[in-house]
């Protein structure tokens, strides 16, 4: 639509909101990547940007996968309000990887090539996320607020098994785990940058080829199978991505509840226009943005380090107690 | 009545097995052999009879919080972790250790209470907002509160090299109660004679603020009761032992599912299922990985969100 209108009208000013939108935080996420690279750096440069560059590689695979798993579920379980950690997507991972440990025992985590292991968990977690999604929304119709408070108790019953099997190891498993586990904004995981980008690669390239669909799934099932939509496979089909991508996030960085909701939410009310070509790269954009420009804004300007996810869970909070109390009031 | 007998037995018998097991050896032959003033008793009197008394105290006193909590917001899921009070007590907590180190616990621990009551003012004021219409939008909108203020906790916490103390304090565990570190939990019990004494009070509350006033009641100062009861008792368990999660949502409601409502009748119940509940939990977390224990708020995690995904799976969908 805006490409017939630009064509037609060539003058800056006839530039739709989204495209303008786009354009500005574009400029603002370079902005933040630059800074990010350069401010404070002494040294060599080649060594900095070497350095800084792995850092900044995480943060932008997180940034967008957070982002495009968050938009895609609201997309497939039409609403603005759940998000993959929200239901609990991101502490199933912790689980299935403390699971491992505790099961196959540590050497099972020392033997295995540790990119090899990543694929096998993303595995598993697709097929558990998989499981969960089917009972909680295929089955009888429940109401979204049951299914967010289902969500966040399984959230809670994941992390509380994974606390139980974690504490139950002996410690040095549990060291070896918690190796693995610990992942912040500030010490993303260098060893999965390679299959990860990868991973996310190919999740984005198939994602792709369904980008007609998001917007006819986005009015809804029964509309979309109306106008045509294959609805079982394009749904599955995205949630598979979903999973892949959450696990991707929370390999790199660790489980970060809001961060998807607070991400999507401002996407979905800066651009005013709720098509996913829009939508999708605003996701990112504003991802990299938070994560890159707060990240740099603690780090170099006010010397906090590992702070930025307990100030990305405040506002996330605060943003969802809005959501739901606006949704209700309606 | 001879139920409620039977479920006192019950808990009674884990009273015993909670002073009977342990890492050091304590039964009745060993008592006998060493006497008054053997290693046995020693045991028993200083670790043993503290750590379950304090099981039991904080138990019921947690349960009938949730209960009191249940009438007054008049909603079957909350409990003081899903409306912020448990969070805010922490807050209250970190804030006077960081500005008065040097009080007693006692101070503390009302600076402690009097954020809870902040905290739960807050999270009803929110409430009033929003009409009423869905039952699972409050324990929602309660936990999301909860964890905003964990997050600001959280930061200060991260600010003043804090953490360790605040994980303590979010992770409630009993292995570290001795004779002379629990006695503040007796004010729990104080909490449980006042929640009998006001049970009809309570249950009429529970019923609307409409139906309360018809009835000559002033519904206001129910309220405040209430939620000085509900504050009191979070900050006090905080406090002695940390935070029990989900214990006082999951005792009300399996105790409603089998007898109703009428508070006069239910609190004895629940205050027991409470004590029991702690009881079992500690117990398990101190055999499963015998000789080392895990704290009871991993065990009760666990078992406590297993049970409220279910008591929320099993409502009737009409209900919500």
């Amino acid at each position: 639509m805006t490409g017939q209108t630009l064509a037609a009208a060539p003058l800056p000013r006839r530039l739709g909101r989204p495209a303008l939108v786009l354009i500005g935080l574009a400029l603002v996420a370079l902005v933040s990547i630059a800074l990010f690279m350069t401010l404070g750096a002494k040294g060599s440069w080649s060594f900095v940007l070497g350095f800084r560059g792995k850092k900044l590689l995480g943060l932008l695979l997180v940034a967008y996968s957070v982002a495009v798993s968050t938009v895609l579920f609201q997309t497939v379980t039409n609403n603005r309000i759940l998000t993959p950690s929200i239901m609990g997507f991101d502490a199933l991972y912790v689980l299935i990887k403390t699971a491992v440990v505790f099961f196959l025992g540590v050497s099972a985590l020392v033997a295995i090539d540790s990119q090899v292991q990543f694929v096998v968990e993303v595995v598993v977690m697709v097929g558990f996320s998989g499981l969960l999604f089917r009972w909680l929304f295929l089955g009888e119709e429940r109401s979204l607020h049951l299914l967010v408070l289902v969500g966040i108790i399984f959230g809670i019953l994941f992390r509380s098994l994974s606390q139980l099997m974690q504490r139950m190891l002996d410690p040095g498993a549990f060291n070896v785990l918690q190796d693995t586990l610990f992942a912040s904004f500030a010490t993303t995981d260098p060893t999965l940058l390679g299959v990860a980008s990868v991973i996310v690669g190919a999740v984005s390239l198939v994602g792709w080829r369904l980008m007609h669909a998001y917007d006819v799934l986005a009015l809804g099932r029964a509309q979309a199978i109306n106008l045509g939509v294959d609805y079982k496979r394009t749904v599955a089909l995205i949630l598979v991505l979903v999973a892949i991508l959450v696990s991707v996030s929370t390999a790199l960085v660790g489980p970060v509840t809001f961060f998807g909701l607070l991400v999507a939410t401002l996407a979905h009310s800066l651009v005013g226009n709720s098509r996913h070509r829009y939508v999708l790269p605003a996701a990112v954009l504003l991802g990299i943005i938070a994560l890159v420009g707060g990240q740099t804004l603690l780090e170099r300007v006010f010397a906090f380090d590992t702070a930025l996810s307990i100030i990305i869970e405040f506002l996330g909070g605060i943003v969802f107690i809005l959501l739901v109390l606006r949704r209700s009031a309606r | 009545m001879p139920a409620l007998v039977l479920a006192s037995l019950a808990t009674l018998a884990l009273t015993l097995v909670s002073l009977f097991v342990g890492v050091s050896d304590v039964s009745l032959a060993s008592l006998t052999a060493g006497g008054a003033e053997g290693r046995a008793m020693e045991v028993l009197l200083i670790s043993r009879i503290p750590r379950t008394l304090a099981l039991v105290l904080a138990g019921a006193a947690m349960a009938i919080a949730g209960l009191v909590m249940q009438m007054i917001v008049r909603n079957r899921f909350v409990e003081p972790s899903t409306t912020g009070t448990s969070e805010s007590a922490a807050l209250g907590f970190l804030v006077v250790t960081l500005l008065a180190p040097g009080w007693p616990l006692m101070a503390k621990m009302a600076v402690s209470a009097l954020f809870a009551l902040g905290g739960t003012a807050l999270f009803l004021r929110i409430l009033r907002a929003v009409p009423l219409r869905d039952v699972l939008l409050v324990p929602l909108v309660g936990i999301m509160l909860g964890g905003v203020i964990g997050a600001l906790t959280a930061f200060i916490a991260y600010r003043f090299n804090l953490m360790a103390s605040l994980l303590a304090w979010n992770l409630g565990d009993f292995s570290g109660v001795i004779r002379g570190r629990y006695e503040l939990l007796w004010l729990g019990l104080v909490c449980c004679a006042l929640a009998y004494i006001a049970a009809d009070r309570f249950t009429v509350a529970g019923m609307g603020r409409d139906f309360t006033t018809n009835l000559g009641l002033n519904y206001q100062r129910v309220m405040v009761l209430g939620l000085v009861i509900v504050s009191v008792v979070s900050a006090v368990v905080l406090v002695s032992v940390g935070s029990i999660p989900f214990l006082g949502l999951i005792v009300p409601n399996l105790v409603s599912l089998m007898i109703g409502d009428n508070m006069r009748r239910t609190v004895p119940w629940v205050a027991i299922g409470g004590a029991g509940m702690v009881l079992a939990c500690d117990i398990v977390g101190r055999v499963i990985r015998f000789p080392y224990e895990i704290p009871i708020a991993v065990v009760m995690g666990v078992a406590g969100s297993a049970i409220f995904l279910f008591l929320l799976l099993r409502t009737p969908r009409g209900a919500s």
